[in-house]
């Protein structure tokens, strides 16, 4: 099991509500989130390509933020889905200074916080919350251990890229393009 | 109430934050940073589940609500069974909780009041506010006639008002929707084929080969099922073709986009009707079957070739003409968009005209992938009275405007400033789930219309700048905490959807089906109010409908199979249109009968003149009209508009990314505020662009006051369709002020 989020930036229209259903989904507090669109735009008008994408925590394979947390609290589960154990968080920022995302923010709680993949729903055969959501429905998740899942087809179908790949962490979030 | 007043009230000394506030819907988690998934994976599942439509937007998409035990609204979501919504919401649905949990909500009613001589509000109960309302009702009825007290309105709340007001004898009544928004391509598309476009539009898009996007932006607005239908038809390959002078989100999924000269559409389409006649791409069989006027219209274009169609709009001839081919190609599934907010330049029902005629050459309209016929249930009569026939209403406030179909809010407001050739006086006014101050442009003729009213009174879920203006101010509660009429969703089948109150309703709001019902029981008219709950309403229109409430709290929506005949035409078949002709009416006699032009013809519009720039405004998609801009969540997604302009602009008046400027539009007009300046290759030189919905003047609302420029107010000069009275928007001049003007004045 080898959970991987996929996003097709050719169908992204860039609405956020992605940004808005994982606040409310994930109770956090406004004014902060997991997850956010990014927009690049490149070219002279009239020639111009516009790229929007919904952008959140990585779940590296190769986790910076897991191997620099002084307590644990950061770690790997199963499915490769990385995680953060509030109680166990000092709140040192340490991981969030190592992820070359930017996909950490300090709650006002006091621990860092961050994507989940919305673990507590996939326990219950749920999608996550934003892709739950997607009016374009630009945002796919499941196996990439199993050939046969949406996730790995379309990698295997489309060109695509990830954020970063220079930095050796061996991200789960892929972009369609 | 004095007639002096009518001073926009900026600052209230009492009343609006008298009361304590509520707890963030937010907090309950962020108390305890040690709760674990486990312990709140407990709580979640003690959530309620309430059947719901949506309001932040007009689309009204079906959801479940989800509150807890507190009984606090924690999250919405799509119901999977609508085929309104298909169990998505956009982000403003999914942010609807924000608008139930804003602290800077109505609370209690408001009177209008001096004090030291200074105008303010002062709290009020309901018993006094609705007694003060009733009584003027009374008055205006007793002194004018009920003819005299006009409502501006808009959704769920607004029929509630309307059931009042036509059963107090006024039919005066209007809404931005129609002469603010989507009026001329009704008038256009009724005229071609006999039957509105109508929300929402019957475009095919999931199944559509080519979507040609005429300033359209679907994307940045997010018309629920129309977003996730192009996502389909990319999907499925189709061909995107945007027309569209900025290039907008839709133009970047587009193969085709053409950077049109602004306000030179018509001429495009004439040029492509043209390619598609001489290229012999139109749809024979269809023509012959279905229509009348081709010759009128082939000799028509004779001339409006793409060369003459390249000087005035800027796209080159090849770009026409491969265009023009891409959607023969595609014929009939293809769709030239009606568009939405379609109030441009005053020539819009020509305009409309032109996408009709061009659907109806690729033969479209009533085809797999171009339009199809919808279907509607209809909800049965709650019985009540017979309303009473006014003497006058909207029809004929717009008489000059013959194809209005509608009332049109302007000529209404100007119904308010007496003068001799004013036939209907209107001295009242109550405005519900409308903001009109940002909804109708040419603010000095509302304020003029508004200071020579006796009596105004506005119902909202939030101090929106209108309620500045008002004698009174209900607070309505959200859509979360009320019940509603029944949502009946023409779509390619018919369903229905209930909104059941998920909570209570917060502070002292009230649903809009009870401050009706309490103004009509105190105007003698309670036999139209044979009610103690709006759910008996309901519950009994449901069981006739072969339902019932019990069942609908369960499934929110119920879908019912199609009566009125197939999705599209059938071959073979003849199909009696709904026009004098019973055709499709590519030349219109009614038009010309009218005086009017009766095929659609190229008029220049002005340019702006040196130093200025055109003033091109938009949605964006996290927020609905200028409703939104103070909803919490919605607010922490974009907080407020920015200024687009083209790099070359920016170096020649030195702007940066992020600077505040202002803007002075051709008649001196100058912005409240400041606005932010994004540089951008996606607008061109001529023109500048912002998002629309900020600019907030009213300080009670925390988050969205001050920010942003309001694009309204810049919007003065008005081009009004003679046809059917829409509101031509898009002809005004800005320049940019990199300096305060204001830094001498005090605001």
């Amino acid at each position: 099991m080898r959970y991987a989020m996929v996003i097709d930036t050719l169908k992204c229209v860039g609405c956020s509500d992605c940004v808005v259903a994982c606040q409310t989904e994930n109770d956090v507090p406004i004014g902060y989130c997991r997850d956010w669109i990014t927009e690049t735009v490149s070219g002279t008008y009239p020639n111009i390509v516009l790229e929007l994408k919904s952008e959140r925590c990585n779940h590296c394979d190769n986790a910076p933020c897991v191997r620099c947390c002084p307590t644990g609290a950061s770690h790997i589960v199963d499915g490769g889905i990385v995680l953060v154990t509030h109680n166990e968080c000092i709140g040192c920022g340490a991981c969030i200074e190592s992820c070359p995302y930017d996909a950490r923010y300090q709650h006002p709680e006091g621990y860092v916080d961050k994507c989940t993949f919305c673990h507590h729903r996939l326990e219950k055969g749920q999608l996550p919350a934003c892709v739950s959501v997607c009016p374009t429905k630009c945002m796919y998740f499941g196996d990439l251990d199993n050939p046969n899942s949406e996730v790995s087809k379309l990698l295997k179908n489309r060109k695509w890229k990830t954020l970063a790949p220079e930095a050796g962490t061996k991200p789960n979030v892929y972009y369609l393009i | 109430m004095a007639t002096s007043r009518r001073k926009f009230i900026k600052i209230s000394a009492l009343g609006f934050g008298g009361l304590a506030t509520a707890s963030s819907a937010f907090q309950l988690f962020g108390s305890n940073s040690y709760l674990d998934a486990a312990f709140k994976q407990n709580i979640s599942n003690k959530f309620k589940k309430s059947a719901t439509y949506c309001e932040v937007c007009f689309w009204k998409c079906a959801a479940w609500a989800f509150s807890n035990e507190e009984g606090k609204i924690k999250k919405i979501i799509g119901n999977n069974e609508d085929p309104h919504c298909y169990g998505r919401l956009c982000p403003r649905g999914t942010g609807g909780v924000g608008m139930y949990s804003d602290e800077d909500r109505l609370k209690t009613p408001l009177i209008r009041t001096t004090i030291n001589g200074e105008e303010t509000f002062r709290e009020a109960s309901w018993e006094e506010a609705l007694d003060l309302i009733a009584s003027k009702f009374k008055h205006i009825k007793d002194t004018y006639g009920a003819e005299s007290f006009a409502l501006l309105k808009h959704g769920s709340p607004g029929s509630h008002l309307e059931h009042l007001f036509k059963a107090y004898g006024s039919d005066t009544i209007a809404e931005p929707a129609y002469a603010q928004c989507r009026g001329p391509r009704e008038a256009g598309f009724s005229l071609t084929f006999g039957s509105w476009v109508g929300s929402p539009e019957p475009t095919d898009i999931r199944d559509t080969k080519c979507l040609v996007l005429i300033g359209s932006h679907i994307g940045e607005n997010m018309h629920n099922t129309q977003v996730q239908e192009m996502s389909d038809a990319i999907d499925n390959n189709a061909t995107i073709i945007t027309v569209d002078p900025r290039f907008s989100t839709a133009a970047s999924k587009s193969q085709h986009w053409l950077a049109i000269k602004p306000a030179t559409d018509i001429a495009l389409m004439l040029a492509w009707m043209h390619v598609i006649i001489e290229e012999d791409l139109y749809d024979k069989e269809y023509i012959k079957k279905y229509t009348s006027g081709f010759n009128e219209l082939k000799d028509h274009v004779l001339n409006f070739t793409p060369e003459w169609a390249y000087g005035i709009t800027t796209i080159k001839p090849e770009e026409i003409r491969k265009t023009a081919r891409a959607m023969a190609h595609a014929a009939p599934a293809v769709i030239i968009h009606p568009g939405r907010h379609v109030t441009w330049y005053g020539d819009d029902t020509q305009r409309a005209r032109a996408m009709a005629i061009l659907n109806t050459l690729l033969g479209s309209w009533g085809r797999r992938g171009g339009f199809y016929f919808k279907e509607k249930i209809s909800v049965p009569k709650f019985p009540h009275p017979e309303y009473p026939h006014p003497k006058w209403g909207w029809k004929d406030i717009g008489e000059k405007f013959p194809l209005a179909q509608m009332g049109i809010t302007t000529e209404v407001m100007k119904c308010a400033i007496p003068s001799e050739n004013n036939k209907y006086p209107v001295k009242a006014l109550m405005v519900a789930g409308t903001n009109i101050t940002k909804s109708i442009p040419n603010k000095k003729l509302l304020e003029e219309a508004i200071d020579n009213l006796e009596f105004m009174v506005v119902m909202d879920t939030m101090p929106m700048d209108v309620t500045g203006y008002a004698d009174v101010v209900l607070p309505e509660c959200t859509y979360l905490e009320r019940y509603d009429g029944i949502r009946s969703s023409p779509n390619r089948e018919p369903s229905i959807a209930v909104r059941i109150p998920a909570v209570k309703p917060k502070y002292d709001s009230k649903p809009g089906w009870w401050v009706a019902k309490q103004i009509g029981e105190r105007l003698g008219l309670s036999s139209y109010f044979n009610y103690n709950d709006f759910e008996e309403v309901i519950k009994w229109q449901l069981t006739k409908m072969g339902t019932s409430l019990d069942e609908m709290k369960k499934i929110g929506v119920k879908n019912f199979p199609r009566k009125s005949g197939p999705l599209y035409l059938v071959e073979g078949k003849k199909h009696e249109f709904n026009t004098q002709s019973g055709k499709i009416e590519l030349y219109s006699k009614e038009l010309r009968d009218l005086g009017f032009d009766p095929l659609p013809v190229f008029t220049k519009h002005p340019e702006p003149p040196q130093g200025f720039y055109r003033l091109n405004y938009g949605r964006s998609p996290m927020h609905t009209f200028s409703r939104t801009a103070n909803n919490p969540n919605l607010n922490d997604l974009k907080s407020e508009n920015n200024l687009w302009v083209n790099p070359k602009v920016a170096r020649i008046i030195g702007l940066k990314t992020g600077q505040s400027v202002w803007l002075r539009n051709q008649d001196k007009i100058t912005s409240t505020f400041s606005i932010k300046v994004r540089v951008t290759e996606r607008i061109r030189w001529d023109s500048v662009y912002m998002v629309h919905g900020f600019g907030h003047d009213n300080k009670k609302l925390t988050r969205a006051f001050g920010k942003g420029i309001n694009d309204t107010q810049m919007i003065s000069n008005v081009a009004v369709d003679p046809i059917m009275g829409g509101t031509g928007m898009r002809g005004n001049f800005v320049e940019i002020l990199t300096e305060d003007p204001h830094k001498n004045i005090k605001i």
